[in-house]
């Protein structure tokens, strides 16, 4: 498992997804129920995403585990759900902000 | 998080989306992608560290600023019309570099070593070129600079502001959402290339999926005309702008019917512009945004609703709003301190400081933030009791007369409220007896007359005497940049030539 700093990206081992670290919060990030991978590296989705972690991620979402304050973007969209632990991250619903460029 | 990252979402998600050019017949957000991928083979294979673009606005700007963004090399977008020594030596400072350059550009920049020139049109064709290999846009750290924005101050040697890509893709990342744009949105882009403001439109229109119709540079007929014919419903524009589109949209009297929101920052918009729009474009969604170079564009806003709120209300408190830049932005930290650093209260004045990721306030390798990660940012400022922050302009324009400090951006609004006065400004220029005076130039509206005893008289009104121009000019035009920011110095010296052979007389 590689290191939550900001900016690092991770992949998917069950899915296509994958998420880029907005903030840090807590360490064990999962998707479909399976540590996340670093991006780029080298293997293919393996098994299929977990039941119960399986109701996939929207690309340009914000997902946020509340307690930890743990929050990733993400930047390709997959058939598994993002958790932290066993813990299901949630959609971040900020209001957008009027456009000002 | 970097900038590569913001056209492959872009390409990956909107893929189908127009994101340049006409509704029917532009060029998708899944074309602009393999552009940008070609566009950094390019710019990857060319000699030179930076990518440096001489040129107004067109197609390259965005393809460049990506490409550089995937290719890992710095992008460095140069004023056009800076003088060619200026201009030269510049250049001479990011060399060796790859330039992007419009038309005769090149010449002026011959025998400057280290430079790879390439033409406008040979760029753009390069990234429609099939053959040219396509970069994958992930290529390059969050550390690394994204671009290099030299300052625009008048002396001195030129200062380059760098912004990292980890500055610029939070900025988006915490105020926008991607995608978020409807499909029917179009931005109409007309401010120069090597403005924090056109990185930001770049990035945020490609972020939020809104499609983009270029003006090569800005002239208010067209401004208006592309508005109607392109449909566009989203603009930005500097406060010297926004007056002369209304005196067209007035004359030209068929309106603009598409256009639902206006953003307006890049230096103090008179208060009666801002009231005047709202009246020549009824139902139109006013933003006030505030930022800085150093903190990847806008920090604070004042938004639609607040524009409506403060322009029906009869509270002074809340009608004052409408000269306010609003609230900071979700992920920024803001507050007011005195000249020792300490923190000052609601409704006192003091410098603007703020923190936050998109916050660089790093010059050429030398960061000008605090231990805590604050940035000063030289801006003199109040926050109302709602938290509303009001910019009083630079601290370095203070005007000191008599031991009592003047902010001119007060002033100047309490000029432009004349009915006579289309555009003032302030400054101080030496004075023996008070150390600096007060003196103004200001350009009366179309038609207009007034005498200056009368303007001095309406100052005083409203505010102190110490306060009042003790004299001002009638100038047929106020030395702006094309930025649309006033050049104080340019005035100051003007001014200062101009009543030197007067001492102060008025206590």
């Amino acid at each position: 498992m590689p290191a939550l700093k900001p900016g690092a990206r991770l992949r998917s081992v069950t899915c296509t997804t994958e998420v880029v670290v907005v903030r840090v919060g807590g360490e064990d990030l999962r998707c479909g129920g399976q540590p996340m991978a670093e991006a780029g590296s080298p293997g293919s989705p393996g098994a299929d995403p977990a039941a119960g972690f399986d109701s996939g991620t929207e690309l340009g979402k914000r997902y946020t585990d509340e307690e930890s304050g743990l929050e990733v973007l993400c930047t390709k969209a997959g058939a598994g759900s993002l958790s932290l632990g066993d813990t299901l991250l949630v959609i971040k619903g900020a209001k957008p902000l009027p456009s000002s460029d | 998080m970097h900038v590569g990252m913001v056209f492959e979402m872009a390409a990956d998600g909107l893929a189908d989306r127009v994101g340049l050019g006409p509704a029917d017949g532009g060029v998708t957000f899944g074309e602009l992608g393999h552009r940008a991928r070609r566009a950094a083979t390019f710019l990857t294979e060319r000699s030179g560290e930076h990518v440096v673009l001489v040129d107004e606005n067109s197609p390259a700007v965005s393809l460049a600023f990506f490409g550089a963004a995937a290719a890992g090399k710095p992008f460095v977008p140069l004023n056009y019309r800076l003088a060619d020594d200026r201009l030269r030596a510049i250049v001479t400072q990011v060399a060796p570099a790859v330039v992007i350059v419009g038309r005769g550009v090149g010449a002026r920049l011959a025998g400057v070593k280290g430079l790879d020139l390439v033409e406008r049109g040979e760029f753009l064709a390069a990234t429609e070129d099939e053959s040219v290999e396509e970069r994958d846009g992930w290529g390059c750290d969050p550390e690394d600079v994204a671009v290099l924005l030299f300052t625009s101050g008048t002396t001195g040697d030129p200062k380059a502001a760098v912004l990292r890509h980890r500055n610029l893709a939070s900025y988006l990342v915490s105020s926008l959402e991607f995608g978020g744009a409807g499909e029917d949105e179009a931005a109409i882009v007309s401010v120069p290339p090597y403005h924090i403001a056109a990185i930001a439109s770049v990035l945020s229109t490609t972020y939020t999926g809104r499609r983009v119709v270029l003006l090569e540079s800005f002239d208010p007929e067209r401004w208006v005309r592309t508005v109607q014919e392109q449909a566009v419903t989203h603009a930005m524009v500097v406060p010297t702008m926004l007056g002369r589109i209304l005196d067209v949209v007035e004359a030209d009297g068929r309106g603009l019917g598409s256009l639902r929101a206006v953003s307006y920052g890049g230096g103090p918009m008179p208060q009666p512009t801002v009231e005047r729009a709202l009246r020549v474009l009824p139902g139109i969604d006013l933003v006030n945004a505030y930022g800085l170079t150093e903190t990847s564009s806008t920090i604070s806003l004042l938004g639609p609703e607040d524009h409506r709120g403060a322009f029906a209300s009869d509270d002074p408190a809340v009608r004052a709003r409408l000269g306010s830049v609003g609230r900071p932005l979700p992920g920024i930290e803001l507050t007011i301190r005195d000249p020792e650093g300490r923190p000052l209260g609601a409704g006192q004045r003091g410098e603007i400081w703020v923190r936050g990721e998109q916050v660089s306030g790093e010059y050429s390798g030398r960061s000008m933030l605090d231990a805590e990660g604050w940035f000063a940012t030289r801006d003199a400022g109040h926050l109302d009791a709602e938290g509303y922050l009001f910019v009083h302009g630079r601290l370095d324009d203070v005007i000191v007369r008599g031991g009592e400090n003047l902010s001119p951006g007060e002033i100047e609004s309490v000029l432009v409220e004349h009915p006579a006065v289309e555009v003032a400004a302030v400054v101080g220029i030496p004075d023996e007896a008070w150390g600096e005076r007060v003196v103004a130039s200001v350009v009366l509206s179309p038609g207009a007359r007034v005498e200056e005893d009368e303007l001095r008289a309406h100052v005083r009104d409203r505010l102190r005497s110490a306060r009042t121009p003790e004299r001002i000019k009638f100038a047929d035009e106020l030395p702006f940049n094309e930025a649309g920011k006033l050049l104080r110095r340019v005035l100051r010296d003007e001014l200062a030539a101009e009543f030197a052979t007067e001492g102060s007389t008025r206590g």
